[in-house]
C-alpha cells in the first residue's frame, strides 16, 4: 500500500505545528512503521532541531528539487527508531524555491518506501501553506484555545475545503485544564462546535515540552508525560483505533454543583 | 464574590464565554466574506428605501446575519411606527 501524506497546518504561527509533526512522526515510528517528517517550512526550519537532528543535515529540500542531489541522501535518520527519516527543509532560500507540484513529485516518490509523510507547515495561508498541503491524503489543524488561533483555524479549514482536501482533523493544543475549570480558557467542546471538523487530539499544556525542545527529544519519548501520551493516541487515532479521549476536562464537585445551581435558575 | 454573583444569578459572563460569542459571531462574517460594516450600510438603505413607503421606526431595526449548518441567513426585523406612543406624549 502506498504511503499516505499528513499535512499539519494551523494558519496562526505558534500553535505547536512542530512540535506536533515531531511527536506524531516519531509515535508512528513507535508503532513499528516507516515514516518521513518532512519540513516544508523553508527559510525558517526547525524540525530538525525538534527531533534533534540538526547537525546531521548535509542536504535539504530545495538541493533536492533543483538536483543537486538524490532525494534518498538528502533524508537524515534517526536512530532512535528503526525507520524514521526527516527531510529537512532549506534555511537559506525562500517559499519560492518549491512548488506545489515539486511537493506532488517528492511525495510520491516517498509513498513508495513509507507507511507515513508527515508534512510540517509554516504558519500562514500563502505559498509555503499551499506548497504544504499540495500532496496532502490527510490534513491534521492544530490550534489553540484561544480567539486568534481558531479563528486563523477556521479560515484554513474554508480553504482546504474549498480545494476538497481532507479528511480534515483537529488537534487542539495547549489546553489547560484548571483555566477552563476557572472559566477563563475556552473549552474544547466549545472550540469543536465552532470548527465543526473531526476531533483527533487534545494536547494537555505540558512544561516538559520546553525541556524536550531544548534537548531535541520529542515528548513521545518520554514514559510519563500527558503530553506524549496525547501524541500517542493521535497516532493511534490516525491508524483507525478508536482511542477513548483522557478526561481532562472533567469539572470538580464545586463546578458540578455550580452548574446545577445556575441551570436550575435558567 | 464571583461564586456569590454565580450562585444569585448576576455574574458577569466568564471571558471563556465572551470568547466563544466574539468567535461566534466572527467566523460567520468570516465565512461569509462579508464584513460587519456592511450591515450598518445595509440598514440605513433599506430603512430609506421602506420610509418611501411606509412609516417606520428607525431606532428599532435590526439587521442580523446568522449562520446554520444548512443555511446562512440575513434577516431584518423593521417595527412599523405606531401613533399609540406619540399621542400620550
Amino acid at each position: 500500500m502506498p504511503g499516505k501524506v499528513v499535512t499539519i497546518t494551523s494558519g496562526k504561527g505558534g500553535v505547536g505545528k512542530t512540535t506536533a509533526t515531531a511527536n506524531l512522526g516519531v509515535a508512528l515510528a513507535m508503532e513499528n512503521l516507516k515514516v518521513v517528517v518532512l519540513d516544508a517550512d523553508i527559510g525558517l526550519r526547525n524540525l530538525d532541531m525538534m527531533m534533534g537532528l540538526e547537525n546531521r543535515i548535509v542536504y535539504d529540500l530545495v538541493d533536492v528539487v533543483e538536483g543537486r542531489c538524490r532525494l534518498r541522501q538528502a533524508m537524515v535518520r534517526d536512530k532512535r527508531l528503526p525507520e524514521l527519516y526527516l527531510l529537512p527543509a532549506a534555511q537559506t532560500r525562500d517559499k519560492t524555491a518549491v512548488s506545489p507540484s515539486n511537493m506532488i513529485d517528492i511525495c510520491n516518490q516517498l509513498r513508495d518506501t513509507t507507511d507515513f509523510i508527515v508534512v510540517d507547515s509554516p504558519a500562514g495561508i500563502e505559498r509555503g501553506f499551499q506548497n504544504a498541503v499540495a500532496a496532502a491524503d490527510e490534513v491534521i489543524i492544530v490550534t489553540n484555545p484561544e480567539v486568534a488561533a481558531v479563528r486563523d483555524a477556521d479560515r484554513v479549514i474554508g480553504l482546504l475545503e474549498a480545494e476538497e482536501k481532507g479528511p480534515i482533523h483537529l488537534v487542539i493544543n495547549r489546553v489547560k485544564p484548571d483555566m477552563v475549570r476557572r472559566g477563563d480558557m475556552l473549552d474544547t467542546s466549545a472550540v469543536i462546535e465552532l470548527l465543526a471538523i473531526d476531533l483527533i487530539g487534545i494536547i494537555p499544556e505540558d512544561e516538559s515540552i520546553v525541556g524536550a525542545a531544548n534537548r531535541g527529544q520529542p515528548i513521545v519519548l518520554s514514559n510519563n508525560s500527558q503530553a506524549g501520551l496525547a501524541f500517542r493516541n493521535i497516532a493511534r487515532r490516525l491508524l483507525g483505533h478508536s482511542v477513548p479521549f483522557a478526561p481532562l476536562e472533567k469539572p470538580g464537585l464545586f463546578q458540578r454543583f455550580i452548574k446545577l445551581v445556575r441551570s436550575e435558575g435558567e | 464574590m464571583k461564586v456569590l454573583n454565580r450562585l444569585f444569578g448576576r455574574r458577569q459572563p466568564s471571558s471563556s464565554e465572551v470568547a466563544r460569542e466574539r468567535l461566534q459571531f466572527v467566523l460567520s462574517y468570516d465565512r461569509a466574506n462579508i464584513s460587519p460594516g456592511l450591515l450598518d450600510t445595509l440598514k440605513d438603505e433599506i430603512i430609506a428605501v421602506i420610509s418611501r413607503h411606509i412609516s417606520i421606526d428607525p431606532e428599532g431595526v435590526e439587521i442580523t446575519f446568522s449562520e446554520g449548518s444548512r443555511e446562512s441567513r440575513l434577516e431584518a426585523h423593521i417595527p412599523l411606527a405606531t401613533n399609540r406612543g406619540g399621542r400620550k406624549k
